[in-house]
Protein backbone atom coordinates (compact mmCIF):
# COMPACT_ATOMS: atom_id res chain seq x y z
CA UNK A 1 0.00 0.00 0.00
CA UNK A 2 1.30 3.58 -0.88
CA UNK A 3 1.69 6.12 1.66
CA UNK A 4 -1.13 8.26 2.13
CA UNK A 5 -0.02 11.85 1.63
CA UNK A 6 -2.40 14.90 2.35
CA UNK A 7 -2.19 18.86 2.23
CA UNK A 8 -1.33 20.52 5.14
CA UNK A 9 -0.89 23.92 6.36
CA UNK A 10 3.02 25.08 6.42
CA UNK A 11 3.80 27.05 9.17
CA UNK A 12 6.62 29.50 9.34
CA UNK A 13 8.61 28.02 11.56
CA UNK A 14 8.52 24.81 9.77
CA UNK A 15 5.64 22.88 11.13
CA UNK A 16 2.82 21.70 9.48
CA UNK A 17 -0.98 21.95 10.84
CA UNK A 18 -3.98 19.99 9.51
CA UNK A 19 -5.97 22.45 10.89
CA UNK A 20 -5.98 26.43 10.00
CA UNK A 21 -7.84 28.36 12.87
CA UNK A 22 -7.55 31.63 14.20
CA UNK A 23 -7.04 31.30 18.26
CA UNK A 24 -8.81 33.68 20.68
CA UNK A 25 -6.59 33.82 23.87
CA UNK A 26 -8.36 35.28 27.05
CA UNK A 27 -6.05 36.29 30.24
CA UNK A 28 -8.54 36.28 33.31
CA UNK A 29 -11.48 35.12 33.59
CA UNK A 30 -13.02 38.63 33.78
CA UNK A 31 -12.20 38.74 29.96
CA UNK A 32 -14.15 35.38 29.30
CA UNK A 33 -17.48 36.66 28.37
CA UNK A 34 -16.08 39.16 25.89
CA UNK A 35 -13.68 36.64 23.79
CA UNK A 36 -16.47 34.26 23.95
CA UNK A 37 -18.56 36.02 22.64
CA UNK A 38 -15.93 37.27 20.00
CA UNK A 39 -15.54 33.62 19.03
CA UNK A 40 -19.54 32.87 18.80
CA UNK A 41 -20.70 32.11 15.26
CA UNK A 42 -17.56 32.73 13.94
CA UNK A 43 -15.83 29.87 11.55
CA UNK A 44 -12.32 28.24 12.14
CA UNK A 45 -12.09 29.89 15.57
CA UNK A 46 -11.53 28.50 18.93
CA UNK A 47 -11.20 29.90 21.77
CA UNK A 48 -8.95 29.17 25.21
CA UNK A 49 -8.51 31.36 28.22
CA UNK A 50 -6.85 31.42 31.63
CA UNK A 51 -9.06 32.16 34.85
CA UNK A 52 -6.25 33.48 37.15
CA UNK A 53 -6.05 36.99 37.94
CA UNK A 54 -2.45 36.27 39.11
CA UNK A 55 0.08 34.85 37.06
CA UNK A 56 1.39 31.45 36.61
CA UNK A 57 4.43 29.95 34.70
CA UNK A 58 2.81 26.85 33.87
CA UNK A 59 -0.39 28.77 32.06
CA UNK A 60 1.64 30.78 30.81
CA UNK A 61 3.94 27.94 28.67
CA UNK A 62 0.97 26.20 28.26
CA UNK A 63 -0.95 29.40 26.75
CA UNK A 64 1.69 30.14 24.13
CA UNK A 65 2.07 26.42 23.19
CA UNK A 66 -1.45 26.37 22.28
CA UNK A 67 -0.70 30.06 20.48
CA UNK A 68 2.10 28.82 18.63
CA UNK A 69 0.40 25.53 17.52
CA UNK A 70 0.82 23.86 14.55
CA UNK A 71 -3.05 24.03 13.93
CA UNK A 72 -3.03 27.74 14.56
CA UNK A 73 -3.00 30.44 11.97
CA UNK A 74 -3.89 33.78 13.94
CA UNK A 75 -4.05 34.72 17.36
CA UNK A 76 -6.11 37.51 19.16
CA UNK A 77 -5.45 38.20 23.10
CA UNK A 78 -7.69 39.61 24.81
CA UNK A 79 -6.86 40.57 28.53
CA UNK A 80 -9.17 42.92 31.09
CA UNK A 81 -6.27 45.14 31.94
CA UNK A 82 -5.57 44.40 35.61
CA UNK A 83 -4.55 41.13 35.52
CA UNK A 84 -0.63 39.87 36.00
CA UNK A 85 -1.24 37.44 32.33
CA UNK A 86 0.09 39.81 29.64
CA UNK A 87 -1.92 39.56 26.26
CA UNK A 88 0.64 41.66 24.67
CA UNK A 89 3.37 39.60 25.44
CA UNK A 90 1.58 36.40 24.24
CA UNK A 91 0.96 38.50 20.92
CA UNK A 92 3.98 39.67 20.52
CA UNK A 93 5.39 36.02 20.19
CA UNK A 94 2.98 34.72 18.57
CA UNK A 95 4.27 37.41 15.78
CA UNK A 96 7.66 36.03 16.57
CA UNK A 97 6.87 32.66 14.98
CA UNK A 98 5.47 34.26 11.46
CA UNK A 99 1.62 34.13 12.53
CA UNK A 100 -0.57 37.61 12.69
CA UNK A 101 -1.25 38.32 15.83
CA UNK A 102 -3.31 40.86 17.58
CA UNK A 103 -4.34 41.85 21.28
CA UNK A 104 -6.13 44.50 23.23
CA UNK A 105 -7.53 45.59 27.08
CA UNK A 106 -11.22 45.60 26.73
CA UNK A 107 -10.65 48.82 29.55
CA UNK A 108 -9.40 50.29 27.27
CA UNK A 109 -11.74 49.73 24.37
CA UNK A 110 -14.79 51.00 26.05
CA UNK A 111 -16.08 47.83 27.49
CA UNK A 112 -17.83 44.86 26.09
CA UNK A 113 -19.73 45.74 23.20
CA UNK A 114 -16.75 47.73 21.58
CA UNK A 115 -14.65 44.96 22.99
CA UNK A 116 -16.60 42.21 21.21
CA UNK A 117 -16.78 44.39 17.88
CA UNK A 118 -13.38 45.17 17.61
CA UNK A 119 -12.48 41.53 18.04
CA UNK A 120 -14.91 40.77 15.42
CA UNK A 121 -13.23 42.89 13.11
CA UNK A 122 -9.73 41.78 14.21
CA UNK A 123 -10.64 37.80 14.05
CA UNK A 124 -12.36 38.34 10.18
CA UNK A 125 -9.82 40.10 8.99
CA UNK A 126 -6.36 37.56 10.67
CA UNK A 127 -8.53 34.67 9.09
CA UNK A 128 -9.03 35.96 5.62
CA UNK A 129 -5.73 36.83 5.81
CA UNK A 130 -4.26 33.36 7.04
CA UNK A 131 -7.02 32.07 4.44
CA UNK A 132 -5.14 33.52 1.31
CA UNK A 133 -1.52 33.38 2.19
CA UNK A 134 -0.47 29.90 4.23
CA UNK A 135 0.69 28.05 2.09
CA UNK A 136 -0.12 24.52 1.67
CA UNK A 137 2.23 21.25 1.38
CA UNK A 138 2.07 17.63 1.08
CA UNK A 139 1.67 15.75 4.49
CA UNK A 140 2.52 12.38 5.47
CA UNK A 141 2.15 10.13 8.86
CA UNK A 142 6.00 11.09 9.45
CA UNK A 143 4.91 14.91 10.11
CA UNK A 144 1.83 14.17 12.64
CA UNK A 145 2.21 14.60 16.04
CA UNK A 146 -0.70 12.34 17.88
CA UNK A 147 -1.86 12.42 21.32
CA UNK A 148 -4.06 9.69 22.87
CA UNK A 149 -6.34 9.67 26.07
CA UNK A 150 -8.84 7.95 27.92
CA UNK A 151 -12.06 8.45 29.68
CA UNK A 152 -15.12 7.26 30.81
CA UNK A 153 -13.32 3.93 30.23
CA UNK A 154 -14.87 0.14 31.49
CA UNK A 155 -14.21 -3.07 30.75
CA UNK A 156 -14.03 -3.23 27.36
CA UNK A 157 -10.97 -0.48 27.03
CA UNK A 158 -8.01 -2.58 27.39
CA UNK A 159 -9.64 -4.70 25.49
CA UNK A 160 -10.33 -3.27 22.33
CA UNK A 161 -10.25 0.37 22.33
CA UNK A 162 -6.95 1.52 23.65
CA UNK A 163 -5.30 -2.14 22.21
CA UNK A 164 -6.45 -0.58 18.52
CA UNK A 165 -5.34 2.72 19.70
CA UNK A 166 -1.53 1.32 21.04
CA UNK A 167 -1.18 -0.65 17.50
CA UNK A 168 -1.71 2.67 15.23
CA UNK A 169 0.55 3.88 17.76
CA UNK A 170 3.13 1.35 16.25
CA UNK A 171 2.55 1.90 12.69
CA UNK A 172 2.86 5.81 13.60
CA UNK A 173 5.69 5.70 15.11
CA UNK A 174 7.42 2.63 12.57
CA UNK A 175 6.55 5.83 9.54
CA UNK A 176 8.38 8.36 11.40
CA UNK A 177 5.57 10.38 13.14
CA UNK A 178 5.42 11.28 17.07
CA UNK A 179 2.99 9.44 19.24
CA UNK A 180 2.49 10.76 22.76
CA UNK A 181 0.13 9.27 25.71
CA UNK A 182 -0.04 10.64 29.26
CA UNK A 183 -2.05 9.82 32.56
CA UNK A 184 0.49 8.48 34.34
CA UNK A 185 -1.86 8.65 37.80
CA UNK A 186 -3.55 6.01 35.64
CA UNK A 187 -0.23 3.93 35.47
CA UNK A 188 -0.14 3.07 39.10
CA UNK A 189 0.77 -0.60 39.87
CA UNK A 190 2.69 -0.73 36.65
CA UNK A 191 6.20 1.01 37.30
CA UNK A 192 8.19 -2.54 36.25
CA UNK A 193 5.82 -2.77 33.22
CA UNK A 194 6.60 0.85 32.53
CA UNK A 195 9.88 1.17 32.62
CA UNK A 196 11.02 -2.37 31.10
CA UNK A 197 9.33 -0.13 27.53
CA UNK A 198 11.91 2.42 28.21
CA UNK A 199 14.08 2.93 24.46
CA UNK A 200 17.39 3.95 27.01
CA UNK A 201 18.61 3.62 30.92
CA UNK A 202 18.00 7.62 30.75
CA UNK A 203 14.27 6.88 29.21
CA UNK A 204 13.58 4.08 31.81
CA UNK A 205 14.80 7.03 34.80
CA UNK A 206 12.76 9.38 33.63
CA UNK A 207 9.49 6.50 33.42
CA UNK A 208 10.55 5.91 36.88
CA UNK A 209 10.86 9.10 38.16
CA UNK A 210 7.60 10.19 36.84
CA UNK A 211 5.81 7.04 37.71
CA UNK A 212 6.99 7.62 41.75
CA UNK A 213 5.42 11.15 41.57
CA UNK A 214 2.54 9.79 40.60
CA UNK A 215 2.16 7.40 43.20
CA UNK A 216 2.74 10.00 45.89
CA UNK A 217 0.63 12.67 43.72
CA UNK A 218 -2.41 10.32 44.63
CA UNK A 219 -1.49 9.47 48.09
CA UNK A 220 -1.18 13.22 48.85
CA UNK A 221 -4.82 14.20 47.77
CA UNK A 222 -5.94 10.97 48.64
CA UNK A 223 -7.57 9.81 45.72
CA UNK A 224 -6.35 7.09 43.07
CA UNK A 225 -7.70 8.42 39.04
CA UNK A 226 -10.77 6.13 38.94
CA UNK A 227 -14.40 7.28 39.00
CA UNK A 228 -17.88 5.60 39.77
CA UNK A 229 -18.27 5.07 35.97
CA UNK A 230 -15.51 3.15 35.31
CA UNK A 231 -16.36 0.98 38.38
CA UNK A 232 -19.75 0.75 37.35
CA UNK A 233 -18.29 -0.45 33.94
CA UNK A 234 -16.29 -3.05 35.31
CA UNK A 235 -13.06 -1.99 36.50
CA UNK A 236 -12.48 -3.19 39.81
CA UNK A 237 -9.29 -1.44 40.74
CA UNK A 238 -6.72 0.96 39.61
CA UNK A 239 -4.40 -1.92 38.73
CA UNK A 240 -6.78 -3.15 36.62
CA UNK A 241 -7.76 0.28 35.08
CA UNK A 242 -4.08 1.07 34.58
CA UNK A 243 -2.98 -2.24 32.83
CA UNK A 244 -5.90 -1.32 30.25
CA UNK A 245 -5.00 2.50 29.92
CA UNK A 246 -1.33 1.37 29.46
CA UNK A 247 -2.12 -0.34 26.51
CA UNK A 248 -2.78 2.45 24.26
CA UNK A 249 0.93 3.21 24.52
CA UNK A 250 1.10 0.13 21.92
CA UNK A 251 4.75 -1.85 22.15
CA UNK A 252 7.31 0.07 20.82
CA UNK A 253 9.92 2.07 22.35
CA UNK A 254 9.46 4.60 24.76
CA UNK A 255 11.62 7.19 24.09
CA UNK A 256 11.53 9.27 27.20
CA UNK A 257 9.06 11.74 29.31
CA UNK A 258 7.80 14.89 28.17
CA UNK A 259 6.33 17.73 30.79
CA UNK A 260 3.69 19.99 29.78
CA UNK A 261 4.15 22.64 27.07
CA UNK A 262 7.19 20.47 25.78
CA UNK A 263 7.26 19.05 22.42
CA UNK A 264 9.07 15.36 21.78
CA UNK A 265 12.45 16.46 20.94
CA UNK A 266 12.40 13.78 18.07
CA UNK A 267 9.65 11.23 17.34
CA UNK A 268 8.80 8.31 18.12
CA UNK A 269 6.68 7.45 21.40
CA UNK A 270 6.69 9.52 24.53
CA UNK A 271 5.07 9.82 27.77
CA UNK A 272 3.62 13.22 29.32
CA UNK A 273 4.02 13.80 32.48
CA UNK A 274 1.42 16.51 33.32
CA UNK A 275 1.69 15.51 37.33
CA UNK A 276 2.59 18.89 39.88
CA UNK A 277 5.96 19.22 41.43
CA UNK A 278 6.00 17.79 45.11
CA UNK A 279 5.60 20.92 46.40
CA UNK A 280 2.11 21.83 45.21
CA UNK A 281 0.61 18.55 45.70
CA UNK A 282 -1.11 19.47 48.83
CA UNK A 283 -3.23 21.60 47.07
CA UNK A 284 -5.50 18.94 45.90
CA UNK A 285 -6.25 17.68 42.50
CA UNK A 286 -4.38 18.90 39.52
CA UNK A 287 -5.60 16.63 37.10
CA UNK A 288 -8.66 16.91 37.64
CA UNK A 289 -10.77 15.86 34.15
CA UNK A 290 -10.37 14.87 30.72
CA UNK A 291 -10.26 18.02 29.31
CA UNK A 292 -7.15 18.96 30.94
CA UNK A 293 -5.08 15.67 29.96
CA UNK A 294 -6.33 16.91 26.24
CA UNK A 295 -4.89 20.66 27.09
CA UNK A 296 -1.14 19.21 27.91
CA UNK A 297 -1.37 16.63 24.54
CA UNK A 298 -1.95 19.64 22.60
CA UNK A 299 0.63 21.72 24.30
CA UNK A 300 2.83 19.04 22.90
CA UNK A 301 1.89 19.97 19.76
CA UNK A 302 -0.25 17.09 18.87
CA UNK A 303 -2.61 17.96 16.17
CA UNK A 304 -5.14 14.93 16.34
CA UNK A 305 -6.09 13.22 19.62
CA UNK A 306 -7.40 10.27 19.94
CA UNK A 307 -9.84 9.59 22.82
CA UNK A 308 -10.93 6.34 23.93
CA UNK A 309 -13.99 5.58 25.63
CA UNK A 310 -15.86 2.88 26.95
CA UNK A 311 -18.81 4.17 29.25
CA UNK A 312 -19.09 6.78 26.26
CA UNK A 313 -18.35 10.96 26.67
CA UNK A 314 -19.10 13.36 24.74
CA UNK A 315 -15.87 15.54 25.87
CA UNK A 316 -14.20 17.37 22.54
CA UNK A 317 -11.14 20.02 21.91
CA UNK A 318 -10.50 23.25 20.43
CA UNK A 319 -7.32 23.11 18.23
CA UNK A 320 -6.98 19.66 17.13
CA UNK A 321 -9.89 17.32 16.33
CA UNK A 322 -10.38 14.51 18.32
CA UNK A 323 -11.33 10.99 17.13
CA UNK A 324 -13.51 9.15 19.33
CA UNK A 325 -13.08 5.37 19.89
CA UNK A 326 -15.10 2.70 21.76
CA UNK A 327 -14.69 -0.32 22.20
CA UNK A 328 -17.86 -0.75 24.16
CA UNK A 329 -20.96 -1.71 20.97
CA UNK A 330 -23.28 -0.77 23.77
CA UNK A 331 -21.99 2.56 23.73
CA UNK A 332 -21.39 2.61 20.00
CA UNK A 333 -24.83 1.90 19.42
CA UNK A 334 -26.30 4.53 22.30
CA UNK A 335 -24.23 7.07 21.42
CA UNK A 336 -23.62 6.80 17.68
CA UNK A 337 -23.35 10.62 16.82
CA UNK A 338 -20.56 11.22 18.84
CA UNK A 339 -18.35 8.12 18.06
CA UNK A 340 -15.65 8.45 14.99
CA UNK A 341 -14.89 4.26 15.83
CA UNK A 342 -16.41 1.20 16.53
CA UNK A 343 -13.81 -1.50 18.17
CA UNK A 344 -15.99 -3.68 19.44
CA UNK A 345 -15.68 -4.97 16.32
CA UNK A 346 -12.69 -6.46 17.05
CA UNK A 347 -14.34 -8.33 20.24
CA UNK A 348 -16.51 -9.19 18.27
CA UNK A 349 -14.33 -11.52 15.77
CA UNK A 350 -15.40 -9.02 12.48
CA UNK A 351 -11.80 -7.41 12.39
CA UNK A 352 -8.63 -8.34 13.76
CA UNK A 353 -6.32 -5.95 16.08
CA UNK A 354 -4.11 -5.37 13.01
CA UNK A 355 -6.83 -4.89 10.56
CA UNK A 356 -8.81 -2.26 12.56
CA UNK A 357 -5.83 -0.43 12.89
CA UNK A 358 -5.44 -0.11 9.34
CA UNK A 359 -8.80 1.24 9.39
CA UNK A 360 -8.24 3.39 12.14
CA UNK A 361 -4.72 4.89 10.70
CA UNK A 362 -6.95 5.49 7.08
CA UNK A 363 -9.41 7.81 9.73
CA UNK A 364 -6.74 9.72 10.97
CA UNK A 365 -5.13 10.59 7.48
CA UNK A 366 -9.12 11.17 6.45
CA UNK A 367 -9.78 13.91 9.39
CA UNK A 368 -6.36 15.10 8.90
CA UNK A 369 -7.03 15.99 5.05
CA UNK A 370 -9.75 17.70 6.54
CA UNK A 371 -12.69 15.64 7.14
CA UNK A 372 -14.49 16.51 10.33
CA UNK A 373 -14.46 14.45 13.48
CA UNK A 374 -17.56 13.51 15.01
CA UNK A 375 -16.63 16.23 18.06
CA UNK A 376 -15.63 19.00 15.66
CA UNK A 377 -18.51 18.67 13.70
CA UNK A 378 -20.85 18.30 16.85
CA UNK A 379 -18.74 22.01 18.14
CA UNK A 380 -16.96 20.62 21.08
CA UNK A 381 -14.44 22.81 22.17
CA UNK A 382 -13.77 22.48 25.70
CA UNK A 383 -11.08 23.90 27.20
CA UNK A 384 -9.49 23.81 31.18
CA UNK A 385 -6.47 26.01 32.14
CA UNK A 386 -5.23 25.63 35.57
CA UNK A 387 -2.99 26.89 37.83
CA UNK A 388 -0.25 24.28 38.85
CA UNK A 389 3.58 24.31 39.73
CA UNK A 390 5.34 21.67 37.22
CA UNK A 391 9.15 22.04 37.32
CA UNK A 392 8.86 25.80 38.92
CA UNK A 393 11.94 26.97 40.04
CA UNK A 394 11.73 29.15 43.64
CA UNK A 395 8.60 28.76 44.57
CA UNK A 396 9.64 30.27 47.67
CA UNK A 397 10.16 33.15 45.85
CA UNK A 398 7.21 36.52 46.70
CA UNK A 399 6.96 37.44 50.40
CA UNK A 400 10.00 39.46 52.59
CA UNK A 401 9.12 37.81 55.22
CA UNK B 1 -24.05 -17.89 24.24
CA UNK B 2 -22.82 -15.04 26.30
CA UNK B 3 -19.07 -14.30 25.73
CA UNK B 4 -15.96 -13.95 28.47
CA UNK B 5 -12.08 -12.97 27.13
CA UNK B 6 -8.95 -13.85 28.99
CA UNK B 7 -6.52 -11.91 28.01
CA UNK B 8 -3.45 -14.02 29.07
CA UNK B 9 -2.97 -17.68 30.29
CA UNK B 10 -2.34 -16.91 33.79
CA UNK B 11 -5.58 -15.01 34.24
CA UNK B 12 -8.21 -16.49 36.65
CA UNK B 13 -10.76 -14.21 35.32
CA UNK B 14 -12.25 -13.30 32.06
CA UNK B 15 -14.25 -10.12 30.70
CA UNK B 16 -17.73 -10.64 29.42
CA UNK B 17 -18.02 -9.48 26.05
CA UNK B 18 -21.86 -9.08 26.20
CA UNK B 19 -24.46 -9.29 28.99
CA UNK B 20 -25.29 -12.48 30.84
CA UNK B 21 -28.00 -13.05 32.38
CA UNK B 22 -27.12 -16.75 34.23
CA UNK B 23 -26.66 -18.93 31.34
CA UNK B 24 -23.46 -20.47 30.96
CA UNK B 25 -20.71 -18.38 29.29
CA UNK B 26 -18.48 -19.34 26.58
CA UNK B 27 -14.69 -18.53 27.17
CA UNK B 28 -12.59 -17.69 24.82
CA UNK B 29 -8.94 -15.99 24.11
CA UNK B 30 -6.15 -17.89 25.89
CA UNK B 31 -7.46 -20.80 27.29
CA UNK B 32 -8.64 -23.64 26.01
CA UNK B 33 -12.53 -23.28 24.90
CA UNK B 34 -14.67 -23.92 27.94
CA UNK B 35 -18.06 -22.78 29.33
CA UNK B 36 -18.66 -21.94 33.02
CA UNK B 37 -22.45 -21.18 34.25
CA UNK B 38 -21.88 -17.81 36.20
CA UNK B 39 -23.53 -18.03 39.79
CA UNK B 40 -25.70 -14.92 38.77
CA UNK B 41 -26.38 -12.11 35.84
CA UNK B 42 -22.85 -10.15 34.88
CA UNK B 43 -22.72 -7.26 32.51
CA UNK B 44 -20.81 -6.45 29.73
CA UNK B 45 -17.54 -5.54 30.67
CA UNK B 46 -17.46 -7.46 34.19
CA UNK B 47 -15.29 -10.16 35.14
CA UNK B 48 -16.32 -13.68 35.92
CA UNK B 49 -13.99 -16.02 37.89
CA UNK B 50 -12.41 -18.46 35.89
CA UNK B 51 -11.58 -20.56 38.97
CA UNK B 52 -11.98 -20.83 42.59
CA UNK B 53 -9.77 -17.94 44.38
CA UNK B 54 -8.83 -17.81 48.33
CA UNK B 55 -9.21 -14.89 50.59
CA UNK B 56 -6.25 -12.91 50.24
CA UNK B 57 -5.15 -14.53 46.56
CA UNK B 58 -4.18 -12.18 43.63
CA UNK B 59 -6.96 -11.74 41.21
CA UNK B 60 -4.94 -11.82 37.80
CA UNK B 61 -6.11 -10.28 34.58
CA UNK B 62 -3.28 -9.00 31.77
CA UNK B 63 -1.43 -11.95 33.25
CA UNK B 64 -0.60 -9.94 36.52
CA UNK B 65 -2.50 -8.94 39.81
CA UNK B 66 -4.91 -6.20 39.39
CA UNK B 67 -5.80 -7.04 43.08
CA UNK B 68 -6.59 -9.27 46.00
CA UNK B 69 -9.82 -12.02 47.13
CA UNK B 70 -11.36 -10.22 50.21
CA UNK B 71 -12.87 -13.67 50.64
CA UNK B 72 -13.54 -16.92 48.89
CA UNK B 73 -14.12 -16.48 44.94
CA UNK B 74 -16.00 -19.14 43.15
CA UNK B 75 -15.47 -20.02 39.79
CA UNK B 76 -18.74 -18.68 37.87
CA UNK B 77 -18.78 -15.59 40.92
CA UNK B 78 -18.85 -11.96 39.39
CA UNK B 79 -15.60 -10.75 40.74
CA UNK B 80 -15.64 -6.92 41.45
CA UNK B 81 -15.74 -4.36 44.36
CA UNK B 82 -17.89 -7.10 46.85
CA UNK B 83 -14.80 -9.94 46.64
CA UNK B 84 -12.00 -8.24 45.34
CA UNK B 85 -10.01 -4.54 46.59
CA UNK B 86 -7.04 -2.73 45.85
CA UNK B 87 -3.60 -3.53 46.73
CA UNK B 88 -2.86 0.67 46.67
CA UNK B 89 -6.88 2.36 46.98
CA UNK B 90 -8.73 2.06 49.93
CA UNK B 91 -11.55 4.27 49.10
CA UNK B 92 -12.73 2.41 46.11
CA UNK B 93 -13.75 -0.61 48.67
CA UNK B 94 -15.89 1.96 50.03
CA UNK B 95 -18.06 2.93 46.83
CA UNK B 96 -21.20 0.41 45.91
CA UNK B 97 -20.90 -2.27 43.87
CA UNK B 98 -23.66 -1.52 41.44
CA UNK B 99 -22.74 2.19 40.50
CA UNK B 100 -19.88 2.70 41.58
CA UNK B 101 -20.96 5.97 43.54
CA UNK B 102 -19.12 7.00 46.98
CA UNK B 103 -20.94 6.09 49.95
CA UNK B 104 -18.88 7.97 52.11
CA UNK B 105 -19.37 11.70 51.00
CA UNK B 106 -21.76 13.64 52.44
CA UNK B 107 -24.68 15.68 50.75
CA UNK B 108 -27.42 17.49 52.96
Amino acid sequence: MSEPVWEGYLRADGRLGVRNLVLVVYTVECASHVALEIGRGEEDTHVIGFPGCYDNAYAIRLMLSLARHPNVGAVLAVGLGCEYTQPGKIADLVKASGRPAEWFYIQEQGGTKSSIELGKRLVRRMREQIRAQTPRAPMRLKDLVVGAECGGSDGTSGLAGNPVTGRFFDRLVDAGGAAIFEETVEMIGLRDIMTARAATPEAAAQIGRAYDKAARYCQAVRQYSVAPGNFAGGLTTIEEKSMGAFAKGGSRPIQGVIRVAQRPPWPGLWLLDSVVDDSFMGFGYTNPNDTEGLMDLLSAGAQILLFITGRGSVTGSPLAPVIKITGNSQTFARMKDDMDFDASRILRGELSLDQAAEELQSLVVRVAGGELSRPEALGHREYFIMYKHQDTPALEAGCRA
Amino acid sequence: MARAFQLHPADNVATLLEDTSGEPVAITGSSEPLEITPSRAIALAHKIALCDIPEGGPVVKYGVPIGLATCLIRRGDWVHLHNCRSAMDERSSTLDVESGAATDTVYE
